[in-house]
C-alpha cells in the first residue's frame, strides 16, 4: 500500500504473571479502511486493542499515530488524541443514563456563570445531541434518553456503546465484538454503521469471530495467534476456511501476504 | 465453503429477509406495566422516595400516638438539632459508599479533628480560628491516607478503615492524653469553638447553627452529585469502576477526592460536636460510624454503590430522631429504639434489592 499506516505498532509485549498475552505483536492501520482482526479465544485480541487505546499500558514495543510515537496512560489520553473504543465488556455505568454515559468524560457544561462557576452540567444539550447521534446513526429510536442503561437489553446496550464510539471518535474506532450481544438484525445495523463510518473517512477497527461479516465488510484481515501478528490477509484472495485454518494453525500462513 | 469467498462480500442469504422486517428497530419498551412495576420504576428513578414516605408516616403515627407535645415546632427542630451530627457524618459516609466502599474511620477522624482544634488553642496557644483550620487539616490528611490506601494500593475500604479507625482513635487518646477541655474554659476564651452550639429562634422552633450547616452542606452536596462531573464520576466509580475508567473517569483521582472531602467534612463534624456537648473530649462520639452508616442505609443509598440520593441519608437520620423522641415521649425502653431501627435497617436493604431488579 502505497499510503502511510495512520496507526502503527511495534513489537508489543504485555505480560500477566506468567500469561504472556502480547508477544512481540505488531500491528499497522491505514486510513479509511476497515481492518478485522481475527483469532482464538485468547489469542491476545482484546490486549492488542487495549494497549492501543491507553487502557493497558505494554511492557514494551512502540505506538505511532500519524507516525508520532505515543505514550497513552489512560483510555482519556487516547480518546482525546481521537481514538475511540468499543470495549468487549462494554465500558458503561448501568446506573447513569444513556446520555450520561455517551458524555462520560467529556460533559458539556452550562454556558456563563453556572456552568464556570458552578460547574452546572448542560442536561438538555446533552441529552439532545445524544438522541441526535443515535437517531443519526439510525441504530435505534430512542423515547427516553434519560433512562438508565440498566434499564436497555444487552443488545440496546451495546447499541449506546457503539453509537458512543462512532459519535466521538475523530481518528480511529476500535470495536472489540460488538455485535456479540446483537440479534441478527441489529448486527446488520451495526455492520451498516460500521460501513457508515468507513464513508466519513475514518478507518475501522473491527473485532469479530463472525467470518460472515468479517469477510463482508473487512478490507484487510489481522490473523491473531498466540498474542502476535500471524499475517495479514486480504478477504477477496482467500477464503473464511484458509482464515480459520491460519488462525488455528491448521496451516501456514504465506510469506507474502504479510506484506499485503 | 470454496465459494465461500465470492459470497461473502454479500449479506448472508438468511440475512435477505430482513427488508421486509418490522423497521422499528430496539424502541423502548411502551407496553403497559402494572401498577406493581410502576412503583418499582417510580422508586427506582426516585431512591429518596421511600425514606421520605417513612419518614413522613413516622411523624403522623407519633404525631397521633402523642399528640401535640410530639407534633410542636419545638419538637421537631429538636429531632433536627440531635441529628445534626449524624446527618453531617453520613454526608461525608454518603460519598464513600456512593463508590462502593465504606469508611469505618469517620467517627474517629471527627474526634481527632475537634481534639486538635481544642488542644491547639489551649496546649499551644494558637489563634481560636487558626486551630480549626488545623482540625480541617488533619481531618483532610487522615481521608487523604484512606483515600490513597484504597485507590492507589487498591485495599478494601472496609479494610483500610478498619484499621485507620484504630490508628486515628489510639492517636487522639494518646495525643490528648485522654484530657478533656472544660466547656467553661471555652465559652470564656475560645467562644468560636462552639459555635455551632449557638441557636437562634422562630416562634418556637429553635435552630442551631449546626443545624443550619448541616442542611446546606446536604443541599450543596445534592448539587454536586447531581449536576457536576465530579458527582457523575463518583456515581459512575460505584457503579463499576473498570467501566468508569475506560470511558474517562480519572478513577483514583476522584477517589482519593471523595476520601479527602469525607475527611474534611468529619472535621466540620467535630467543630460541631465541640458545639454540641460544650467541651472538648476524646471519648465522644464513639458511635458515629455506626449512626452514619445507619442513616445512609435506612436512606436507601445501596452498600453496593452507584446508587441512591444524600437525601435519603437525611431522611434516614430524620427518621432515627423521630423514632428515638417519639418513643422516649411515649416511655418505652430505649431498647425499643434499636429494636425498631434494626429492623428498618434490613427492611431497606431488602427494598434496596428490590428495586434493582427492574435492571433485570
Ligand atoms: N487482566 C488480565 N489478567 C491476567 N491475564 C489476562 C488479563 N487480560 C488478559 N489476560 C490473558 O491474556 C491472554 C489474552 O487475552 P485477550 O483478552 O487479549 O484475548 P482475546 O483474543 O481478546 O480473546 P477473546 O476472543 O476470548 O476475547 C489470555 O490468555 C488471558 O488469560
Ligand atoms: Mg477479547
Amino acid at each position: 500500500m502505497a499510503t502511510e499506516p495512520l496507526l502503527t505498532a511495534r513489537g508489543l509485549v504485555k505480560r500477566y504473571g506468567r500469561v504472556t498475552a502480547l508477544d512481540q505483536a505488531d500491528f499497522d492501520l491505514y486510513p479509511g479502511e476497515i481492518l478485522a482482526v481475527i483469532g482464538d479465544n485468547g489469542a491476545g485480541k482484546s490486549s492488542l486493542i487495549k494497549a492501543i487505546s491507553g487502557a493497558i499500558t505494554p511492557d514494551e514495543g512502540e505506538i505511532r499515530l500519524e507516525g508520532k510515537v505515543v505514550n497513552f496512560k489512560a483510555p482519556m489520553e487516547a480518546r482525546d488524541a481521537g481514538i475511540e473504543t468499543v470495549y468487549q465488556n462494554l465500558a458503561l455505568s448501568p446506573a447513569l443514563s444513556i446520555a450520561d454515559n455517551m458524555f462520560l468524560g467529556r460533559e458539556i457544561r452550562k454556558p456563563g456563570i453556572m456552568g464556570n462557576w458552578f460547574r452546572m452540567l448542560d442536561r438538555g444539550a446533552m441529552e439532545k445531541r445524544a438522541r441526535e447521534k443515535l437517531t443519526e446513526l439510525g441504530l435505534m429510536t430512542i423515547q427516553n434518553i434519560s433512562q438508565a442503561v440498566e434499564t436497555l437489553s444487552g443488545g440496546q446496550r451495546q447499541g449506546v456503546a457503539v453509537a458512543r464510539a462512532a459519535a466521538f471518535g475523530s481518528k480511529v474506532v476500535i470495536m472489540d465484538e460488538p455485535t456479540a450481544a446483537l440479534g441478527v438484525k441489529e448486527s446488520r445495523r451495526v455492520l451498516e454503521l460500521i460501513l457508515d463510518v468507513k464513508r466519513r473517512g475514518l478507518p475501522i477497527v473491527l473485532i469479530s469471530h463472525n467470518m460472515p461479516h468479517v469477510f463482508e465488510v473487512a478490507d484487510r484481515i489481522h490473523i491473531h495467534r498466540l498474542g502476535r501478528r500471524l499475517t495479514v490477509i486480504d478477504p477477496k484472495e482467500y477464503t473464511m476456511s484458509d482464515a480459520v485454518a491460519f488462525m488455528t494453525g491448521a496451516k501456514a500462513p504465506p510469506e507474502a501476504a504479510i506484506a499485503a | 465453503m470454496t465459494d465461500a469467498s465470492a459470497d461473502a462480500r454479500r449479506p448472508q442469504e438468511f440475512e435477505k429477509v430482513l427488508s421486509a422486517s418490522d423497521t422499528s428497530v430496539a424502541s423502548f419498551d411502551t407496553h403497559a406495566r402494572s401498577p406493581i412495576e410502576k412503583i418499582q420504576h417510580f422508586l427506582h428513578s426516585n431512591p429518596a422516595a421511600v425514606p421520605l414516605i417513612v419518614l413522613v408516616a413516622s411523624i403522623a403515627l407519633f404525631g397521633v400516638i402523642i399528640g401535640g407535645k410530639f407534633f410542636s415546632a419545638f419538637s421537631m427542630t429538636l429531632i433536627l438539632q440531635q441529628v445534626a451530627i449524624t446527618g453531617i457524618i453520613g454526608a461525608a459516609q454518603t460519598l464513600v459508599i456512593l463508590t462502593a466502599g465504606i469508611d469505618l474511620s469517620v467517627g474517629a477522624i471527627m474526634v481527632l479533628s475537634s481534639v486538635v482544634m481544642g488542644q491547639f488553642t489551649f496546649r499551644y496557644g494558637l489563634p481560636p480560628s487558626l486551630a480549626v483550620l488545623c482540625g480541617f487539616a488533619v481531618g483532610a490528611f487522615c481521608g487523604w491516607i484512606n483515600g490513597v490506601l484504597v485507590s492507589y494500593m487498591k485495599l478494601p475500604p472496609f479494610i483500610v478503615t478498619l484499621g485507620t479507625w484504630q490508628i486515628v482513635l489510639a492517636t487522639n487518646f494518646l495525643y490528648s492524653a485522654n484530657e478533656t477541655i472544660r466547656a467553661q474554659d471555652i465559652e470564656t476564651q475560645a467562644p468560636i469553638l462552639q459555635f455551632f452550639g449557638a441557636n437562634f429562634r422562630l416562634g418556637n422552633a429553635v435552630f442551631t447553627y449546626g443545624v443550619v450547616a448541616m442542611v446546606l452542606l446536604v443541599a450543596v452536596l445534592w448539587y454536586i452529585l447531581n449536576h457536576t462531573a465530579w458527582g457523575r464520576h463518583v456515581y459512575a466509580i460505584g457503579d463499576d469502576p473498570e467501566a468508569a475508567q475506560l470511558s474517562g473517569v480519572r478513577v483514583n483521582r476522584v477517589l482519593i477526592s471523595v476520601y479527602v472531602i469525607s475527611g474534611l467534612i468529619c472535621a466540620l463534624g467535630g467543630w460541631m460536636l465541640i458545639g454540641r456537648i460544650g467541651s472538648v473530649s476524646p471519648t465522644a462520639g464513639q458511635f458515629a460510624n455506626i449512626e452514619s452508616i445507619t442513616a445512609v442505609v435506612i436512606g436507601g443509598i445501596s452498600l453496593f454503590g452507584g446508587r441512591g440520593s444524600i437525601l435519603g441519608m437525611l431522611f434516614g437520620a430524620l427518621i432515627v430522631g423521630v423514632f428515638q423522641l417519639g418513643l422516649r415521649l411515649i416511655g418505652t425502653d430505649p431498647q425499643w429504639t434499636y429494636l425498631l431501627i434494626g429492623t428498618l435497617i434490613i427492611i431497606a436493604v431488602a427494598i434496596d434489592q428490590w428495586i434493582r431488579k427492574v435492571a433485570g
